[in-house]
């Protein structure tokens, strides 16, 4: 009799409250008064990897998996932060979150939230496929699942990394024997270190852009990644030639570049899937290659968590959401200010300050 | 097929015109001379008739996709170009075909008269067995042009490379009429028959727009002035008792212009006229605006002759007495085509001179292009009298001095992705001026589109804009939230029933955005009635 009171309590409770609701400050757990990747300044945030849309700056309390901190410290300064541990529970006023690995890039993780048997998770960014360096994507069973789906369009389908990283290779080569150096953009966090991973030396040095020099070398005490060599004011035209450029695609079209002439430029994203997206930033070659899951990686990772109810957060929501409920999930798409990176950072800002480009009456 | 395709990989991966002849010409001296044929043909848009339909080619696709229809659409919306859709949610095959083009082309050639069926299994099959670039490669030679930024100029320059002919030469072999399927390479590029060129046009002398001051043009007695004429440049070719009249994007039009034919006869054969074709009623030129109404027809009645009678504004003479005059000077051309038309004894024979100013100073000429709107031109043309009639765009002889376009301050409306190398941005755009609903209130009345003018920066503000306001979304439109106004420039204005404002505008664009303006501050309906000539 007691427990059918507790029972309808708990329904009557869950009626009222979801475990996860989506504010305008982020995805908040009210039971506990905690924020998954919030993106205005809380109290309390739990942070899924060290993308600028995804941790913040200016909460009070950072939590995050221990391999994050050093990244996250990099980027926003002296924070407040405590590292977790992959499956290490911590319960906040009786819901019990723990960080499970998402693949995306380096310290990416998922985020378990349990409370009263009720399991939801929060994927942040993701990718199925193991790069070499992120921990690879594990499948955490839940109720709701909480995906992104940057990619959520059938026209997007990887090709495995190996192959992918042989064309840059090849690439390389080819424009070196042409006597040209080889410019390759790749965002400054995840996508830069995945390239420089598997960058043969045997074809030449590499050289990096100052962005992604100090991130990487907030990784190497945990990655082995080949040499590089910082590009500075005293750097000469003529040490560069032949070798390949690492840069952010915001140094795209700068006079930062032209030192590196002549040069043949390439980006490594999922948007290079597109002809008119590689056109349209005129770069000479495209390599489709992207931290977030292509189509069929996100179909099966939804049916492998077993999740009967499905947010969609940022990308083709809409439309994949509609998928989704066709073939049978209860689906649905919450506005989210998290964009996706894939080369698109330079338009980040922009992004944020949209509602100002308006003219005061 | 597999080197065709590495060819249209490397021209549409590059922007640089050095890359894109290097590939061609390279290109050009290992293929077969049926390939060369066939790929000259369709660069310079001469593929063959559609097998397929679209709609067909799209539940086809699908179909091997396992996708529903709608996610098949809205993924062509994003993508922006139904090959590259097709090619991308097939799913992935590393194979390749060992057929040559000139094969694939034969066998869609052949499919158009095939049944539905077996058109499935072709086109299937085909999807299957080819790896990604050369199903994009296949599926766009069954549905359309390639735009792949290579012109006929380009086109010609790297087959002139690798063949030793000469350019304009060779611009001149590939006008026209030639049929890739039936034309050997020998034939089109290589023999000189003089039998094959009696409906060939000459390639069009096209100017550039002025540089700077028109004074640095030096002594204004040195150069002939005339209006600019808004139709359409065309080239009418008398010979052996026949009328041949292209346009100028090469298509044959002589049969729907049936008045042209009373040409004959009364303009001696070996003659060939460069001229504008315009609408022309009452006595008056038309707008291009009246003009369409006959360009989009195949079939012309007898009442549409009536209603819409077109004429010839005659410019130049390449050729007259059948000898080829173009390297005459422009002086003497218009002295044999002024005294050609001077001695037409039949007066209502649709073909008029474009009239020649001699102006003494460049004020005068100035003067005279601020009459332009008035008279239904675009502006002047200003021709340097010592100069031949030369091949393609080329500065120097020959400059256009178009006139300032209308300018209206306009409410972005509604926006629609746009395609090739903005598929996945907002930046087709539909504006609107203020007018007056039935009850006399204030609505936003959409007037004209327009997709060209900003900067990429600028199309990417504004595509975040839309994303962030959109209203309602219909297929690949949405209505936007009316916030941004923007300045819209166009050439022409005219009264139109087809249009809901009722106004019809030539050539709109964007000329920038007014971030100081507000909505309340935009132009009304009215104030573009006013400026209708």
């Amino acid at each position: 009799m007691v427990l059918d009171l507790n029972l309808m309590l708990l329904i009557l409770y869950f009626m009222k409250t979801p475990l996860l609701a989506f504010n305008d400050k982020g995805i908040y757990c009210q039971q506990a008064d905690v924020y998954l990747d919030p993106w205005r300044p809380v109290k309390n945030a739990i942070i899924t990897h060290g993308h600028s849309d995804h941790s913040r700056w200016g909460h009070q309390n950072y939590i995050t998996h221990h391999t994050n901190v050093p990244i996250i410290k990099h980027r926003l300064g002296d924070i407040n932060v405590t590292g977790k541990d992959w499956n290490e529970t911590f319960v906040i006023n009786n819901v019990k979150f723990s960080l499970h690995p998402a693949g995306h890039i380096f310290g990416s993780a998922q985020i378990r939230v349990e409370h009263l048997g009720e399991v939801w998770v929060f994927t942040g960014d993701y990718k199925t496929e193991d790069d070499g360096i992120a921990v690879p994507y594990e499948v955490v069973k839940c109720h709701t699942f909480i995906t992104e789906n940057t990619f959520g369009l059938p026209a997007f389908k990887w090709t495995p990394q190996t192959e992918v990283m042989a064309e840059v290779n090849n690439w390389w080569a080819e424009n070196r024997a042409e006597g040209k150096t080889s410019v390759l953009f790749g965002y400054t966090l995840g996508k830069a270190q995945r390239l420089l991973k598997y960058l043969d030396t045997d074809i030449g040095k590499i050289f990096t852009h100052g962005a992604i020099e100090n991130m990487t070398n907030v990784l190497r005490p945990m990655i082995d990644f080949p040499p590089t060599t910082l590009i500075t004011r005293e750097t000469k035209k003529e040490e560069l030639l032949g070798n390949i450029v690492l840069a952010p695609p915001s140094a795209h079209g700068t006079t930062w570049i032209r030192k590196a002439a002549p040069f043949v430029t390439g980006s490594a994203s999922g948007w290079m899937a597109f002809r008119g997206a590689r056109r349209r930033r005129a770069i000479d070659k495209g390599f489709v290659l992207s931290d977030h899951c292509d189509w069929y990686s996100l179909l099966d990772s939804i049916k492998a968590t077993g999740a009967e109810k499905i947010i969609c957060t940022h990308g083709y929501s809409d439309i994949f959401s509609r998928y989704l409920r066709e073939i049978g999930y209860d689906a649905r798409t919450e506005k989210t200010q998290y964009e996706g990176d894939e080369g698109e950072s330079d338009a980040k800002e922009e992004e944020k300050h949209a509602d100002e480009i308006v003219a005061e009456p | 097929m597999k080197n065709f395709a590495e060819l249209i990989k490397t021209l549409d991966s590059s922007n640089k015109t050095n890359v894109k002849v290097d590939a061609l010409t390279h290109y050009f001296k290992n293929a077969s001379d049926e390939d060369k044929v066939w790929t000259i043909a369709i660069l310079s848009h001469r593929r063959p008739p559609r097998p397929v339909n679209t709609t067909l080619l799209r539940i086809w696709a699908n179909e091997l996709a396992n996708i529903p229809l709608w996610l098949f659409e809205e993924s062509y919306h994003i993508v922006g170009d139904l090959a590259e859709t097709i090619a991308l949610i097939i799913p992935v095959a590393n194979e390749h075909s060992d057929k040559s083009l000139s094969e694939y082309l034969r066998e869609m050639i052949v499919l158009k008269s095939k049944s539905e069926e077996d058109k499935k299994a072709y086109l299937q099959q085909n999807w299957l067995a080819l790896n990604y670039y050369e199903r994009f490669v296949f599926t766009k030679l069954i549905t359309g042009s390639f735009r792949i930024g290579v012109s006929q100029k380009l086109m010609t320059k790297a087959l002139s490379k690798a063949e030793n002919v000469d350019e304009d030469t060779l611009a001149y072999k590939l006008m026209g009429n030639w049929n890739p399927n039936t034309v050997t390479f020998q034939e089109l590029i290589l023999d000189e028959q003089s039998s094959d060129y009696l409906s060939k046009p000459y390639p069009f002398y096209l100017a550039y727009p002025i540089e700077g001051d028109v004074s640095g043009l030096g002594n204004p007695e040195e150069w002939s002035v005339e209006h600019k004429w808004d139709g359409i440049r065309s080239q009418t070719i008398i010979r052996e008792n026949e009328i041949y009249v292209w346009s100028r994007g090469e298509e044959l039009v002589t049969d729907k212009y049936p008045e042209f034919h009373s040409l004959v006869g009364n303009i001696p054969n070996g003659t060939v006229i460069d001229a504008e074709i315009l609408a022309f009623n009452n006595d008056e030129i038309g707008t291009f605006n009246d003009l369409q109404k006959r360009i989009g027809r195949k079939t012309i009645s007898a009442t549409l002759l009536k209603s819409n009678p077109v004429i010839l504004k005659a410019y130049d003479l390449l050729e007259w007495e059948g000898k080829d005059i173009r390297n005459l000077s422009y002086a003497e051309r218009r002295n044999l085509l002024e005294n050609l038309i001077d001695s037409v004894k039949d007066k209502n024979l649709p073909l008029h001179l474009s009239e020649r100013k001699e102006l003494n100073s460049w004020d005068e000429v100035a003067e005279e292009r601020l009459l332009a709107r008035e008279m239904r031109s675009e502006g002047l043309m200003l021709k340097r009298k010592s100069s031949p009639y030369q091949v393609g765009r080329k500065k120097g002889d020959w400059w256009k001095w178009k006139l300032e376009p209308l300018v209206i301050d306009a409410v972005l409306t509604y926006a629609m992705r746009g395609s090739g190398r903005r598929s996945n941005l907002f930046t087709d755009y539909t504006f609107a001026l203020w007018g007056d609903n039935e009850n006399g209130e204030k609505e936003l009345v959409t007037f004209a589109k327009a997709y060209s003018g900003l900067t990429d920066e600028e199309f990417r503000k504004v595509d975040n804009f839309i994303k962030m306001n959109t209203i309602e979304k219909f297929g690949p439109v949405r209505s936007v939230v009316p916030k941004l106004v923007f300045e819209i420039g166009f050439e022409g204005i005219a009264l139109s029933k087809r249009h809901k404002s009722g106004v019809a505008t030539r050539f709109p664009r964007i000329l920038r955005w007014r971030h100081d303006k507000t909505i309340e501050e935009a132009n009304t309906i009215d104030d573009l009635k006013e400026m209708i000539p």
